[in-house]
């Protein structure tokens, strides 16, 4: 896997403005399987593609980089799964008024950008791709940006790691594996209770009964 | 503190401080930290610190690992502490007793190739595995603790949301994504924004029928579904400490159902009761070394949260959801939100809930039949819920129609149900009696609702499609579930018990 990296977008979007989207919908169980992380994007919102009007089969909306999204979105489980799948899919961005926190943290690790907005700006968004599929937005982390279709622009918080991250290919495994004497050391000062090789009772490799 | 070579994205700031009164939250991230930043924001905008966090246990199943193992070999990395690592597999795991691996192989090869692939992970890595078969293996939730892994004070991560789960001992255990990890696995640390905390103060003791599951569905309603992001909560009150470890794990667990990070609960003699003789619990002279520590853990008289609330459990009544998110939930005498009863921002969420689930706005919930009740998952499986559902139907029968599962946490629960004769109640009542797994909770074995169907579950998500495609949850308590498998209708337990 490369370090990915963002800079700049400019896109049409995707309206999916229901509410607290969970990971199950993003990316269904059965396609967890998988001990890939690609091809996911064949089950993006797998079930809700079952029905033809899903707005995702929409010629209107076709290459659309951002994915406008309600409030609370990728809730639920863990499985980074979903935002392979909509990176895989062509997202480069997901727009919402909240996050849930594990979905916003494995987002950031894959260059899908998470952009947090007022419900104002939101709503704004919302009523332009609803007045034109083909109304764009700017995206700029370098200034953290966000312009609308309009040509306003306004401002989006993002973690400043995940920012220098994604800006200049920092990649944060590789900046902790520099950190692993701190991490020693720490080690020493904490020794384990545990070592989950040796339980206590001598039962691990031996089944207990 | 040393500095890395060239630009450092973390912007490290000594900011060490210790003082006052702390909460149980604040002792463990405090020990924990390696090194962190100074205050910036977080991905939301909110103030916050970045901190490099040791973990002392790192739990792994099949589903999440793979390409996190894979990662490391790519980089010719290696597993850094496998003594601080454990796998299991739980997830993709048949239930049915006749399934071994090599019929797996046949009726389920993607399956059985991600089993493979975590074996061969583990022998290469030289991580600890409880492998299908094992008499250890089951849920990691479940399984985790009657080890005796979980421990209090400890970080334990795991690539799951259900993690939480482990906060029940005041270990600060959360969910992490595959990324992490691998992160994790090559170093056993990770980095990680300084949470809020937010107390769960629960007023009074809850009634008789009303469980833990009734309280944290309660909770979860009144909070709201991201109630509890960007938090750590920690539940305080009487209903708490009066709760067994099991009934405090269902809480836990059900944490991330509120949107939180992680759910804590300050360690008490309850807590180092369960913990003794278990197989990783310290012994001998490091016992009461360990539980002097422990003590010392649980959070300070008049510490100070971010965020409190207040949740009343002495007129609570049995819940159960309506809709397809945890905080959909209701008393169960209650009936379906109607239209007017909704705040405007609620309505468009109901809309899509009622045609889903295919109820009626102010339609009753007890007497809703009902096609399938699960009793599992590691919300609801452990011996103490095996029990309550035995206990409501014993002599009974289920209802004419309705398929029963019972799926055990774990082999050991397992194990402890039949020396107790519970699976010979399950099945003279007609219920089916499964080998350890997750099952049905998310239907990935194979276990699952035909579409439509709708059940009675005592697990954590009632999501659309969760429990297979089209199928249709109801979240409950086992003596719920039970007694409405007996019904076949959506029952009241208090009226059985
Ligand atoms: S039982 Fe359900 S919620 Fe728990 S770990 Fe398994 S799949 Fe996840």
């Amino acid at each position: 896997m490369t370090t990915p990296r963002f800079t700049r977008i400019e896109s049409s979007m995707l309206p999916l403005l229901r509410e607290d989207i969970d990971t199950d919908q993003i990316i269904p169980a059965s396609y967890l399987k998988t001990t890939e992380r690609t091809g996911l994007g064949q089950g993006l919102f797998a079930r809700w593609r079952e029905d033809p009007a899903f707005v995702l089969h929409q010629p209107a909306y076709q290459g659309a980089g951002v994915l406008l999204a309600g409030r609370n979105f990728g809730c639920g489980s863990s499985r980074e799964h979903a935002v392979w799948a909509l990176a895989d899919h062509g997202f480069r961005a997901v727009i919402s008024t909240a996050f849930a926190d594990i979905f916003q943290s494995n987002a950031g690790k894959n260059g899908l950008l998470t952009i947090t907005v007022a419900p104002d700006i939101h709503g704004r968004l919302a009523e332009a791709v609803d007045a034109d599929p083909a109304a764009r937005v700017g995206i700029d982390l370098e200034t953290t940006t966000l312009t609308l279709p309009d040509g306003d622009t306004t401002n989006f918080p993002v973690d400043p790691f995940v920012r220098t991250c994604l800006l200049e290919g920092v990649d944060p495994l590789g900046y902790l594996l520099q950190r692993l004497p701190d991490i020693e050391a720490w080690e020493q000062d904490h020794p384990a209770r545990l070592d989950t090789r040796q339980p206590h009772d001598g039962s691990f490799g031996e089944p207990t009964s | 503190m040393s500095n890395g070579n060239g630009k450092d994205p973390m912007n490290r700031e000594a900011t060490e401080t210790a003082s006052g009164s702390r909460t149980l939250f604040d002792k463990i991230w405090q020990a924990h930290t390696v090194e962190s930043t100074a205050t910036d924001a977080d991905a939301g905008g909110t103030a916050s610190t970045l901190s490099l966090l040791g973990i002392d246990l790192h739990l792994v199943h099949e589903v999440t690992s793979p390409q996190a193992f894979a990662e490391l070999d790519r980089r010719g990395l290696r597993v850094r502490r496998p003594d601080r690592t454990l796998a299991t597999m739980d997830h993709s795991t048949p239930t049915r007793p006749e399934v071994d691996r090599a019929r797996l192989r046949i009726i389920d090869a993607e399956a059985e190739a991600q089993l493979a692939r975590l074996e061969r992970h583990c022998a290469e890595h030289d991580v600890p595995l409880i492998p299908l078969g094992d008499p250890r293996q089951g849920i990691v939730h479940v399984m985790g603790p009657e080890l005796g892994l979980t421990q209090p004070g400890m970080t334990i991560v795991c690539g799951d949301s259900h993690t939480s789960t482990h906060g029940a001992f005041g270990a600060l255990a959360f969910g992490i994504g595959t990324s992490e990890v691998g992160h994790v696995l090559a170093t056993q640390c990770l980095l990680q924004r300084r949470p809020k905390t937010l107390e769960v103060a629960i007023r009074g003791g809850l009634p008789t029928g009303v469980t833990a599951k009734d309280l944290i569905l309660a909770t979860i309603a009144q909070i709201g579904v991201a109630g509890g992001t960007g938090s750590v909560i920690e539940y305080t009150g009487q209903a708490i400490r009066d709760l067994d470890m099991e009934g405090r794990m269902s809480v836990c667990n059900m944490s991330i159902e509120a949107g939180a990070r992680a759910g804590l609960i300050s360690p008490d003699e309850k807590t180092f009761q369960y913990l003794e003789g278990r197989p990783y619990a310290p012994r001998d002279a490091a016992w009461p070394e360990a539980v002097a520590t422990w003590r010392a853990l649980a959070t300070d008289p008049g510490a100070a949260f971010d965020r409190r609330v207040e949740v009343d459990a002495r007129d609570l009544e049995p819940m159960i959801t309506w809709g397809t998110h945890p905080g959909m939930a209701l008393p169960i005498t209650a009936t379906v939100p109607r239209r007017e009863e909704l705040s405007p921002d609620q309505l468009g969420a109901a809309e899509k809930a009622w045609a889903y689930m295919d109820l009626e706005p102010g339609q009753k919930l007890i007497g809703q039949s009902v096609d399938v009740v699960f009793i599992g998952s590691c919300t609801n499986a452990r011996l103490s819920d095996l029990e309550a559902a035995a206990r409501v139907l014993e002599g009974k029968h289920v209802a004419a129609g309705l398929t029963m599962l019972v799926v055990p946490g774990s082999q050991q629960v397992k194990r402890e149900a039949e020396a107790r004769g519970l699976d010979t109640i399950f099945r003279a009542a007609g219920a089916e009696w499964r080998e350890a797994g997750c099952s049905m909770c998310l239907g990935m074995n194979g276990d699952r609702l035909a579409p439509g169907q709708l059940a009675v579950s005592t697990t954590n998500r009632n999501f659309e499609g969760r429990q297979g495609p089209g199928s249709r949850t109801m979240l409950a308590s086992p003596l719920t579930a039970a007694a409405t498998a007996v019904a076949g209708r959506i029952s009241d337990p208090r009226e059985v018990l």
